[in-house]
């Protein structure tokens, strides 16, 4: 059982996943960041490698990843600074990004160095399907890693069944057709979860994509195992000063009972 | 003569838009959608006689068509060759951009779309999609970015007075590559009732190979005016500028499984190729994946893709189309450069010796004529894919 698969064992509601941006606030913050979400309730972290032309990302974490890139940020150094996270980090920790500087790392030996530093799967929104069956998923399994797709309201009932089957860990819901940090409708949210849970899937699903506070959070999490907040929590390091301050006073506003 | 190894893969991507190792649709799981139904359909909808018959009654009668095959004596006893230009320049909106968004206009409304968005650099894309826009009387938002506002203002004008909104991508180098990426989000965030419109040769597939076959109407005719002309459909050379590509594709595309023709796609040096101030892809460029093809990329060893620099917005990009990125890796196409003030100078000599101002991206086709070592038998066509106009305030600068 992998690692994201325990989290849903001993935890079945209100999974709590974070996204952050390696190398922000500054190129040294990430494992800061990190240890700060672990402490203050996530229960698995998805940390972004930035990229100069994110195409699913909107402005904030565009923003973030720009900064990051300018602070130095690349897989190489993040590889570098996440080497002994396992000392200190428990929960599952997600990569996302997209193929280009991948593939300029080379993705076998991506794979294999990510696996080594104790990552535990990868999230690739511009690897589609084709290519995934065709050659990368293979690459991905053999080392070891989950891969998590992505499902949107628009994705057909068949295709939904397909990429979770392909899926390990859970499986993405973006809650509407959009990029990260738009606002949506959660009543046509809720739909769509509905919609989703009654496909029982193999995998249990997070939510992603306009959830952004504890409001969000709970309507968020009645359909779904859990969700993942992004921009808004970049949103709060971006306006500046003591990491573990911001993180404990947002995780804990989401989380409030 | 020199023979080139062809391949019908050429015209033909796979399946899943590969030419060689290039192609490919890598879009998030948020575009799949419009992205299938545009690929499942594209082939069907173009070859409708419906389709076609309203497609070839806009090209003639709205946009022009055919366009002349121009001989340019002065020119061809300059070079010591023949050289005819083909006249794109004279397609209503001053550029061959208009034989694609008529094309995808049409396809936009038999696909139920009620709304167009679109990317452009130098604005000749905008303009061409603002106008088939109003023609249709459909809502456009073009994307542009910030730096090209400012310097291709009269096309920015146009466009606002054919009712179109005009969105400053403010997003990295400001230029067309971050344009794209905010008509593509634009897109991601209101996929069902939106067509995006790409003006050139690249994104996933299907678009490559629509915008390719939309364009393929310029070698269509050269083929048939050479043939009146001189008797034989086939010339020694075809000339274009390559950005992203559209035009090139066209020129080339009923010449590419044809042995004989050498193909040149002339890309912008910038202040020198290797000046770190360049747009010339191939030569700077490593395979990589942009705006959802793989191709060559111009890209940073961790694969961060980096500003190019043109005079020239059209080619102020730091990708290729996967089908010219195909062209280049195999050989079939010769790829040349020429830099910002060798387009200048070709901009200049051309109006003064043929009477003909072009776009600063075409003078960058011409300004390697001197150097390809060419023949009195040799019979050249360079696409003359746009006019000066909005490039007068550059030109300006350098009277």
């Amino acid at each position: 059982m992998s690692n994201l698969e325990l989290v849903f064992k001993e935890k079945s509601k209100r999974i709590l996943n974070v996204y952050c941006t390696a190398g922000y606030p500054a190129l040294d913050s990430t494992m800061k960041v990190m240890a700060s979400l672990q402490k203050n309730g996530a229960d698995i972290i998805e940390l972004g490698m930035p990229y100069s032309d994110p195409l699913a990302d909107g402005e904030v974490i565009q923003l973030s990843s720009m900064k990051a890139l300018a602070n130095g940020m690349n897989i190489a150094v993040l590889f570098e600074q996440i080497q002994d996270m396992r000392k200190s980090i428990s929960i599952p920790v997600i990569l996302m990004g997209y193929m280009n500087p991948i593939l300029q790392y080379g993705f076998e030996a991506f794979c294999k160095k990510a696996k080594e530093v104790g990552i535990d799967g990868l999230i690739l929104p511009d690897l589609p399907l084709f290519e995934f069956e065709d050659s990368y998923g293979k690459i991905i399994k053999e080392n070891g890693l989950d891969f998590i797709f992505l499902v949107t309201p628009e994705t057909p009932d068949q295709r939904v069944k397909k990429l979770d089957s392909l899926s390990n860990g859970f499986l993405y819901a973006v809650s509407s057709s959009a990029t990260t940090g738009k606002d949506k409708d959660f009543n046509v949210v809720a739909q769509y979860l509905q919609k989703l849970q009654a496909l029982q899937l193999k995998n249990p699903i997070l939510v992603g994509f306009g959830i952004k506070d504890k409001a969000t959070f709970d309507a968020a999490t009645v359909h779904t195992q859990g969700a993942i907040i992004g921009s808004a929590y970049i949103q709060q390091l971006s306006k500046g000063g003591d990491i573990e301050t911001i993180t404990s006073q947002f995780l804990n506003s989401v989380l409030s009972a | 003569m020199p023979l080139f190894n062809v391949n019908e893969n050429y015209q033909n991507p796979t399946a899943e838009g590969y030419y060689g190792a290039f192609g490919g649709a890598y879009i998030p799981e948020m575009l799949y959608g419009n992205v299938e139904t545009l690929k499942t359909q594209y082939l069907q909808i173009m070859q409708d006689p419906s389709f076609q018959a309203e497609f070839q009654q806009l090209l003639k009668d709205y946009v022009g068509r055919p366009t002349p095959l121009f001989l340019a004596e002065r020119l061809s006893k300059e070079i010591g060759a023949t050289i005819y230009l083909k006249r794109e320049d004279l397609c209503h909106t001053g550029a061959h951009k208009i034989n694609n968004t008529i094309g995808q206009i049409i396809l936009a409304q038999k696909l139920g779309k009620k709304k167009i968005i679109a990317e452009t650099g130098a604005g000749q894309h905008g303009v061409a999609t603002a106008t088939v826009c109003a023609l249709k009387g459909m809502e456009c938002v073009v994307y542009m970015g910030e730096k090209d506002i400012e310097r291709q203002a009269p096309n920015v004008a146009r466009m606002k007075m054919l009712g179109a909104t005009v969105i400053p991508a403010k997003s990295g180098s400001k230029t067309l590559k971050d344009a794209t990426n905010e008509a593509i989000r634009a897109w991601i965030n209101e996929p069902n009732e939106t067509h995006y419109i790409i003006g050139s040769v690249v994104g996933p597939h299907p678009y490559p190979d629509m915008v390719a076959r939309f364009q393929s109407v310029i070698s269509e005719e050269i083929r048939k005016q050479l043939k009146e002309k001189t008797g034989t459909e086939l010339p020694t050379h075809v000339v274009a500028c390559v950005g992203g590509g559209s035009n090139a594709a066209g020129a080339f595309y009923h010449f590419l499984n044809e042995p004989t023709v050498q193909l040149v796609a002339v890309e912008a040096a910038g202040h020198g190729v290797h000046s770190g101030l360049s747009a010339a892809t191939t030569q700077l460029g490593t395979p990589g994946i942009l705006h959802g093809s793989k191709s060559i990329v111009m890209q940073t060893s961790d694969g961060q893709v980096v500003e190019p620099h043109s005079i020239s917005a059209g080619l102020d990009y730091p990708g290729i189309g996967p089908l010219h990125a195909y062209l280049y890796e195999s050989k079939r196409g010769t790829f040349l450069s020429a830099t910002d003030e060798e387009a200048l100078e070709s901009a200049f000599h051309l109006s003064k010796i043929e009477g003909i101002i072009p776009a600063l991206e075409t003078a960058h086709a011409f300004s390697v004529l001197p150097k390809m070592n060419l023949k009195a038998s040799d019979v050249v066509v360079v696409c003359l894919s746009g006019r000066g106009d909005k490039d007068l305030a550059t030109y300006m600068e350098h009277l």
